[in-house]
C-alpha cells in the first residue's frame, strides 16, 4: 500500500503565501474531496506537490511512500508515481495525442527497452473505448482546439495510460456538461480501487453524487479547518461556507 | 605584388590553374558549356568576397567565408550511403561530383520518356533541354560569385526530365556525399517537369565524416511546366565543420504548382538562397523550410519570391529551432510586379529560440507594384511555453524529451504540408538524429 503524505505544507508565489500549513495523508484506496471557495489555495496545492516551477515552497514535506518528493522535478515526481489532472490543460499544437502519450509511457520504461508498439495501441484504444473517446483522437493534438469536455476527457485517458499511485484531480469538473461530467466521473471510478488514491479538488458537490469520496475536507485560507465524510459536502451545498468561516471564527476568537 | 595578393584573396584554393585542371579532367562537352564554364570563372575571379556593407549579407558572420585551404577532392569508387527509408522510383548517387551508381526501379521510365542521368550525359543527350535551363535564371539574392564559382566547378550533377503528361507515382533520390577531409564539391540538380506532369524529388546531401572542414558550393534549377505537379525536398546534413552555399532557383509556368520543402541540419556555416518565379497566371509556388541550429551553426536563408502574372500564389513558411549558441538569419522578399494583379502572396518566418545564446534575425520585405493583391508577411521569435513544458514534464517526460516534442510540435504545421505520409516520417526521422546526438 501506497501513501501521499502533505506534512504541514506552505506555499508562497513570489513573495504571496497561498498554502500556509496544509496537512493531509492519503492512502491508495481513498478518495479525498478538498472543498473550498475560490482562492483558497486549492489549485496551488495541487500544483505544488506536481512540482510547478513558479511555486515555492517555503515549509513542510511531502511524502510519496516514505520519501521526500520536494527535491525532484516534476517529470520525477511524475514517474514516482503522481498524476495531476489540470484544471486547464495546456494546448500544444503539433503534437499528437498518440506521441505524445507514447513519450510518456516510454518515460517509464527502463533505458535501452523500447516501447511495443502494437501492445501500446491495443491498451490505448481499450481505455480510449471506456472513456468513448473516438479513435481518430489519437492523431489530433493534443488538447488543441478541444472543447471543455474532450480535454478533460483527454486528462483522464492519461490518467488512465499512466497509472499513477496518487491523482490530484484540480476541478475535473468545471466546464463540462452534466454528460462529459458522468463520462469523466465513470472514467475514474473504474480507476478506483486499492491501488489508486485521488485527491479531489473542486468547488461544487456535484462532482461528488457521481465519484463519493471517503473523506472531505474544506480549506480556506491556505489550510484544512474542517474534516468529515461525504455528508459534510451535503452540508456545504445546502449551508454554503458562511457557517464553516463562522465556525472557524468562534473558534479563534 | 598587390594585385598578386588580391588575386589570391579573391579566388582562394580556385585558382586558373585549379580551374584548368577541372576543364582538363572533364570528358568531352559541348563548346557552349565549357565557354559558359571559362566566362563564369572569369566573373568567379573578379567578383570581391561579401562586405560587411553588403545588404544582402547583412547579420551574416562575413568573417568566416572562406575560399582558402580547400583542394579539388579526388574521385572515389564507393561511398557511406545512409537509406532515407523511401521507396524510391529512381535513386542517383554521387560522390565527390561524380556519379557513382544510377538506378531506375520504376520498370516502365524509360519507355514513358523519362529522363534520370548524369548532367553530363544529359549534356549530349539532352543538350537542348540542358542548354535551356541549366544555370538560365539570374542570381539575385547576393550569391553571385559563388554561384559563378559553382558554374565554374561544377562537374556533374543530377538532370531529371519528366515527359508531358507523365506522372511518376514514387519519388526520385538524388545523394550528393562530400567525402574527405577539405573537399570541395559542386552539386547540380536539373529538374525539367514537362507539362501536365508530376513527379517528386528528394536530394540528400551528407559528408562522409562529421567533423572534416568541407565547401560545398550547390545549386539548383526547377523548372515546373503548364499545369505540372513538383515536389522537390532538400536535406542538408553536411558535415558540421562545413561551409555550404546553396542557390535553389524556381521558375513555375500556367497553373503549375511546385512545393519545395529544404531541411537544414548540418555545416558550420550555411547560406541557402531560394528564388521562385511564378511567370504565368495560376502558378503556386509553396516554399517551406526547416532548420535545426546547434552550438556554432549559423544558417543564412535568403528568399525571394517573384510576381511576374496576374493571379499567382506564392506560401513561403520557414521555421528555425535555435539551440546552444546558435544563429539564424532569414532575409525574404516578395516582389510583385505592375501587372501581376490579384496575387496572394504570403511569407512567414519563425523562431523557436531554446536557449538563451541563441540569435535568430528576420528580415521580411515587400516590394509591390501592382494595386489589387493580398501580401502578407512577419516573423516571430519565441521560447518555449513554460506551461507546455510543465504539462508534459507532468506526464513524467523529461525536460529535454518535453523540449524535443515540443520542437516537433512546432515543425509539424510545415511536415503536415507534405502528402505523402511516408515522406512526412522520414522527415521526422532524419531531425530526431539530430536530437540524438
Amino acid at each position: 500500500m501506497s501513501s501521499l503524505v502533505i506534512q504541514d505544507l506552505h506555499v508562497a508565489i513570489g513573495e504571496k503565501k497561498i498554502v500556509k500549513g496544509f496537512s493531509l495523508t492519503i492512502n491508495s484506496g481513498e478518495v479525498h474531496a478538498i472543498m473550498g471557495p475560490n482562492g483558497t489555495g486549492k489549485s496551488t496545492l495541487a500544483k505544488a506537490i506536481a512540482g510547478h516551477p513558479d511555486y515555492t515552497i517555503t515549509g513542510g514535506d511531502v511524502l510519496l511512500d516514505g520519501q521526500s518528493i520536494l527535491a525532484q522535478e516534476a517529470d520525477e515526481r511524475a514517474r514516482a508515481g503522481l498524476f495531476l489532472a489540470f484544471q486547464y490543460p495546456s494546448e500544444i499544437p503539433g503534437v499528437s495525442i498518440a506521441n505524445f502519450l507514447r513519450a510518456a509511457v516510454q518515460a517509464r520504461m527502463a533505458e535501452g527497452e523500447e516501447i511495443d508498439a502494437s501492445g501500446y495501441y491495443k491498451r490505448l484504444y481499450s481505455k480510449m473505448d471506456l472513456l468513448k473517446i473516438d479513435r481518430k483522437f489519437t492523431s489530433r493534438s493534443v488538447n488543441d482546439g478541444f472543447s471543455g469536455g474532450e480535454k478533460k476527457r483527454c486528462e483522464i485517458l492519461q490518467m488512465a495510460m499512466l497509472e499513477p499511485k496518487f491523482a490530484l484531480m484540480d476541478e475535473t469538473d468545471s466546464g463540462l456538461d452534466i454528460d462529459a461530467l458522468r463520462i469523466v466521473a465513470d472514467g475514474v471510478n473504474v480507476m478506483r480501487g486499492p491501488n489508486l488514491g485521488v485527491l479531489m479538488i473542486t468547488h461544487y458537490q456535484r462532482l461528488l453524487d457521481h465519484i463519493v469520496p471517503d473523506h472531505v475536507h474544506v480549506m480556506w485560507d491556505g489550510r484544512i479547518v474542517k474534516s468529515g465524510d461525504k455528508s459534510l459536502a451535503l452540508e456545504l451545498e445546502a449551508k454554503g461556507y458562511d457557517w464553516v468561516k463562522q465556525e472557524l471564527a468562534a473558534a479563534t476568537a | 605584388m598587390t594585385t598578386l595578393t588580391e588575386t589570391k584573396s579573391l579566388v582562394g584554393a580556385f585558382t586558373p590553374e585549379a580551374f584548368a585542371a577541372h576543364l582538363a579532367s572533364l570528358p568531352p562537352l559541348p563548346q557552349w558549356w565549357l565557354d559558359r564554364k571559362r566566362a563564369a570563372y572569369d566573373r568567379f575571379a573578379a567578383l570581391p568576397m561579401p562586405s560587411r556593407t553588403d545588404e544582402s549579407w547583412r547579420f551574416s558572420n562575413i568573417g568566416a567565408l572562406t575560399l582558402e585551404g580547400f583542394a579539388l577532392p579526388a574521385a572515389v569508387k564507393s561511398s557511406p550511403h545512409t537509406s532515407i527509408g523511401i521507396k524510391k522510383a529512381a535513386k542517383l548517387i554521387f560522390a565527390n561530383g561524380r556519379l557513382l551508381s544510377r538506378e531506375l526501379r520504376t520498370a516502365d521510365l524509360a519507355a514513358r520518356g523519362v529522363a534520370i542521368d548524369s548532367l553530363q550525359s544529359a549534356l549530349v543527350n539532352h543538350e537542348a533541354l540542358v542548354r535551356e535551363h541549366l544555370l538560365a535564371q539570374p542570381t539575385k539574392l547576393g550569391s553571385a560569385k559563388f554561384t559563378a564559382l559553382h558554374e565554374a566547378f561544377l562537374d556533374d550533377g543530377a538532370f531529371v526530365h519528366v515527359p508531358r503528361g507523365v506522372e511518376i507515382d514514387d519519388p526520385i533520390g538524388i545523394f550528393s556525399y562530400a567525402l574527405g577531409p577539405d573537399a570541395a564539391i559542386f552539386p547540380h540538380t536539373l529538374v525539367v517537369a514537362g507539362d501536365n506532369s508530376r513527379a517528386c524529388i528528394i536530394e540528400y546531401f551528407g559528408s562522409g565524416s562529421d567533423t572534416e572542414a568541407q565547401l560545398a558550393v550547390g545549386a539548383n534549377d526547377l523548372y515546373a511546366g503548364h499545369g505540372a505537379q513538383l515536389t522537390y525536398i532538400g536535406k542538408q546534413d553536411w558535415s558540421h565543420r562545413a561551409l555550404s552555399f546553396q542557390s535553389n532557383s524556381t521558375v513555375v509556368r500556367r497553373d503549375a504548382r511546385v512545393q519545395s520543402l529544404n531541411l537544414h541540419l548540418g555545416a558550420r556555416q550555411a547560406r541557402h538562397e531560394s528564388l521562385s518565379q511564378l511567370a504565368a497566371p495560376g502558378a503556386f509556388s509553396e516554399m517551406l523550410a526547416l532548420t535545426v541550429a546547434e552550438s556554432g551553426q549559423e544558417f543564412d536563408q535568403r528568399t525571394l519570391q517573384i510576381h511576374q502574372a496576374p493571379n499567382t500564389k506564392s506560401d513561403l513558411l520557414y521555421k528555425n529551432a535555435l539551440r546552444g549558441a546558435s544563429k539564424t538569419i532569414f532575409s525574404g522578399l516578395i516582389v510583385v510586379d505592375a501587372d501581376a494583379q490579384k496575387t496572394d502572396a504570403y511569407q512567414s518566418n519563425r523562431n523557436l529560440m531554446l536557449s538563451e545564446e541563441a540569435e535568430a534575425n528576420s528580415l521580411p520585405g515587400l516590394e509591390i507594384q501592382a494595386n489589387d493583391v493580398r501580401c502578407t508577411h512577419g516573423a516571430t521569435s519565441s521560447r518555449i511555453d513554460p506551461e507546455q513544458e510543465f504539462y508534459l514534464q507532468s506526464r513524467g517526460i523529461a525536460k529535454e524529451q518535453a523540449d524535443e516534442l515540443l520542437t516537433f510540435g512546432f515543425f509539424e504545421e510545415v511536415l503536415s504540408r507534405l502528402a505523402s505520409d511516408e515522406l512526412h516520417d522520414a522527415l521526422r526521422a532524419l531531425i530526431q538524429t539530430k536530437f540524438k546526438q
